[in-house]
């Protein structure tokens, strides 16, 4: 438990989990929580650790996540997601692996993604069970039902709202705001008006003291692509020669472009391996171009390595030997930048008998194993994702089907090999220790050939269901 | 029927016309290491540094899979295979000789996205082959990706139409910039002295070729190293291997 100082009285400022169940509660004096549990562990909050700790953590996010990352304390991050989600799979599989990951690491978070920076911070704190992600436009409905604390009021006038009858944030939306403003304040309003997107909230990006970055700011704002892609190629090369200064390549570079309205636009790319060329770099950002809004016009340009690894120098053309095979590092980069990091992969091989589970993907770039399948049975150019399903007519327990039937046409199989009898992986899952599937080839009337099993022996009914899979097809 | 392809005002024609096109320079192509076939392509082989069209017969077209795989193992350097969903199975490629440290996968979402990072693959200059799986192909679209092959002048460019069941030659689609353009479909297996499936075979149609004529061949599918093979029985046949006359030519 963590306790802390409000003015004179020393009250609970945080409780995990046991001290929970045992009566505790945030706000409560620290005297009373001492006499509901004894034995408990006391430790002083200590506010600037906290913030230091939230920092660290933001940049982790920033270097991972997304190109502008605030800290919002005391116990937030705002990621703007704007541009940097379909790197990671979409915004659900970013919020599920963001979260898992910091579980990973022991802390509970809860993640949420909305339009405005205030509706994210509501529903990430009252409504993310752990992750929540409201659809684009949502309105107001889906803060509604919020209590009103999820506005970011101070606790003063929260508890004067509750006292006069306001207990969501629905019962507020549904007055007039003039009247709001003169018997509360501006800041009720100006907290409204956030939440629904009425008002502008920049975020200021938190940038780490070490880290490498060329600023440029204009003397009248810029909007024309052409002007903003030689902007672009001055700052890279300002950026690239302060890397090469420091013996670094850069692996993630973040673009910021702050508007006139005080509005900031980012533009991320990644590298695969390091680099420190310019030329290379600026083509990844200039492909980007499209995506930045210059709105009425930018005023200043900042380019950051967020992420830089030492690189050494290397020589590449050499007048002896052979020449080397083409570096394909720039086409995995400009690839990656247009379909996500994921989407570009190799296939290694895995020590599996399962089909399924004997491919893994591995980075484009990685070394190279010369690993590879045993030749010697025949496998599938396409294998599908999920077996289908097949209506067959065949002999027990060992023969393969005369006749099957597929996405409802009947074939007739002249030919077949096999079986080739997978036993399930007991050591990998309880449910597969006696499932077996019997691997036939065959061959249809037209020549066509495919991949089907039977899930189970033929005899044992605890070794499957004996019905019969198109699995694949073989060319 | 007289062979026009050895005709010499032909070939001073052709020569004119290559020198009209602007290319100066031999292009260089890549062999099936089957005469009949390479007597059909201009330059003895598939040419590198252009596009090719292929199609399968049915849904998933595997063979078509296998003999864009069998001429991506034979050309030289890394291989870039993007595709819109995942259901290549690379044991299967590697059987074909293409192995799975030579190939690099781009899922992207849609024919327009897989086309766009086709010829990103193809302007790098620096891969063997590209395979790009697509329904559609447009004119202008494989106009760009002509283009940008012949600019890398070393990458072979594959399209492979995937799709809804073509019917015949008619149905393939609209015409395309394509320099040759195939079709395979599985045939019934070499026959074994025992029950089981033996080598498979397949109808490879060479639908339209630039400056060549169609034809039609029966063939062995590619073995571990990606060849092709003429199917033995063939092979001793007084009459020279079925390859038919007067598609169209173009």
């Amino acid at each position: 438990m963590l306790a802390g100082r409000e003015g004179n009285r020393r009250i609970v400022l945080a409780a995990d989990g046991a001290a929970k169940t045992a009566g505790l509660r945030v706000g409560m004096p620290l005297a009373k929580a001492q006499i509901l549990a004894p034995g408990l562990i006391v430790q002083n909050a200590d506010a600037k650790a906290d913030a230091k700790a939230l920092d660290r953590l933001a940049v982790w996010t920033l270097q991972r996540y997304a190109p502008m990352v605030a800290a919002d304390y005391p116990d937030g991050i705002v990621i703007e997601s704007t541009g940097a989600d379909h790197l990671h799979g979409g915004e659900a599989a970013m919020l599920a692996g963001l979260v898992g990951r910091l579980a990973a690491s022991g802390f509970a978070a809860k993640a949420a993604v909305a339009d405005t920076l205030g509706a994210a911070h509501a529903l990430a704190r009252y409504a993310a069970r752990p992750t929540l992600i409201a659809t684009l436009g949502h309105g107001t409905a889906i803060l509604a039902p919020l209590p009103l604390e999820a506005l970011r009021l101070p606790d003063a006038l929260s508890s004067e709202l509750y006292r006069l009858g306001f207990e969501r944030i629905g019962d507020v939306l549904a007055q007039p705001r003039a009247p709001l403003t003169l018997r509360f304040g501006p800041e009720l309003v100006r907290r409204i008006e956030q939440a629904l997107g009425e008002r502008a909230e920049p975020i200021e990006p938190i940038r780490p003291p070490d880290m490498i970055e060329a600023r440029r700011a204009f003397a009248e704002p810029i909007a024309a692509a052409e002007t903003i892609a030689r902007a672009i190629a001055h700052l890279t090369s300002q950026l690239c020669k302060a890397l090469e200064l420091k013996g670094l390549g850069a692996r993630r570079l973040d673009l910021l472009c702050r508007r006139i309205d005080n509005q900031a636009v980012a533009v991320r790319v990644g590298l695969a391996a390091p680099s420190h060329d310019a030329r290379r770099i600026t083509r990844l950002f200039c492909d980007k171009i499209e995506t930045i809004d210059p709105g009425f016009g930018i005023e200043v340009m900042t380019l950051a390595a967020t992420v830089a690894e030492p690189l050494a120098p290397k020589q590449t053309v050499s007048p002896l030997g052979e020449a080397a095979a083409a570096d394909i590092c720039d086409l995995v980069d400009t690839l990656a930048n247009r379909v996500g990091e994921r989407a570009i992969y190799r296939i290694a091989p895995v020590a599996s008998d399962a089909p399924e589970r004997s491919i893994r993907h591995i980075p484009a770039l990685a070394p190279e194993t010369g690993a590879t399948w045993s030749p010697h049975w025949p496998r599938p150019a396409r294998l599908f994702p999920r077996p289908e399903r097949i209506e067959t007519v065949a002999l027990l327990p060992d023969h393969p089907p005369a006749v099957f039937t597929w996405r409802g046409v009947r074939r007739r199989v002249r030919r077949a090999d096999g079986p080739e009898r997978l036993f399930g992986e007991w050591w990998k899952r309880e449910v597969e220790l006696c499932a077996v599937r019997d691997y036939f080839r065959i061959e249809d009337e037209s020549g066509a050939r495919y991949w089907i099993f039977r899930s189970g022996d033929g005899e044992d009914a605890a070794t499957g269901s004996q019905r019969w899979f198109l699995h694949g097809i073989f060319g | 029927m007289r062979d026009v392809r050895s005709e010499p005002a032909i070939k001073a024609l052709r020569a004119q016309i290559e020198q009209i096109e602007g290319r100066r320079r031999a292009r260089s192509t890549l062999p099936f290491g089957i005469a009949e076939l390479d007597s059909r392509l201009p330059g003895g082989g598939l040419a590198i540094g252009a596009l090719h069209e292929v199609a399968g017969d049915g849904g998933c077209g595997a063979a078509a899979t296998l003999f864009a795989a069998g001429i991506a193992a034979r050309a030289k350097n890394k291989v870039l295979w993007c595709v819109s969903r995942a259901d290549l199975f690379a044991p299967g490629l590697a059987q074909a000789g293409l192995a799975s440290g030579r190939v690099m996968y781009v899922e992207a979402g849609d024919d327009k996205s897989v086309l766009a990072c086709m010829e990103e693959g193809l302007r790098h200059g620096g891969l063997g082959a590209v395979v790009a799986e697509a329904a559609r192909l447009s004119m202008t679209a494989s106009r760009r990706l002509q283009l940008a092959a012949e600019a890398s002048g070393a990458t072979i460019a594959i399209v492979l139409r995937r799709g809804r069941r073509q019917a015949g030659a008619a149905d393939f689609g609209a015409p395309t910039a394509a320099a040759t353009r195939w079709r395979i479909s599985a045939l019934p297996s070499s026959p074994l002295p025992v029950p089981g499936i033996g080598r498979p075979r397949w109808r490879v149609e060479l639908i339209r070729g630039r400056a060549g004529e169609g034809a039609e061949f029966e063939l062995e599918a590619c073995d571990a190293k990606g060849r092709l093979a003429v199917p033995s029985e063939l092979v001793d046949r007084s009459d020279a291997p079925r390859a038919r006359r007067g598609g169209a030519s173009a």
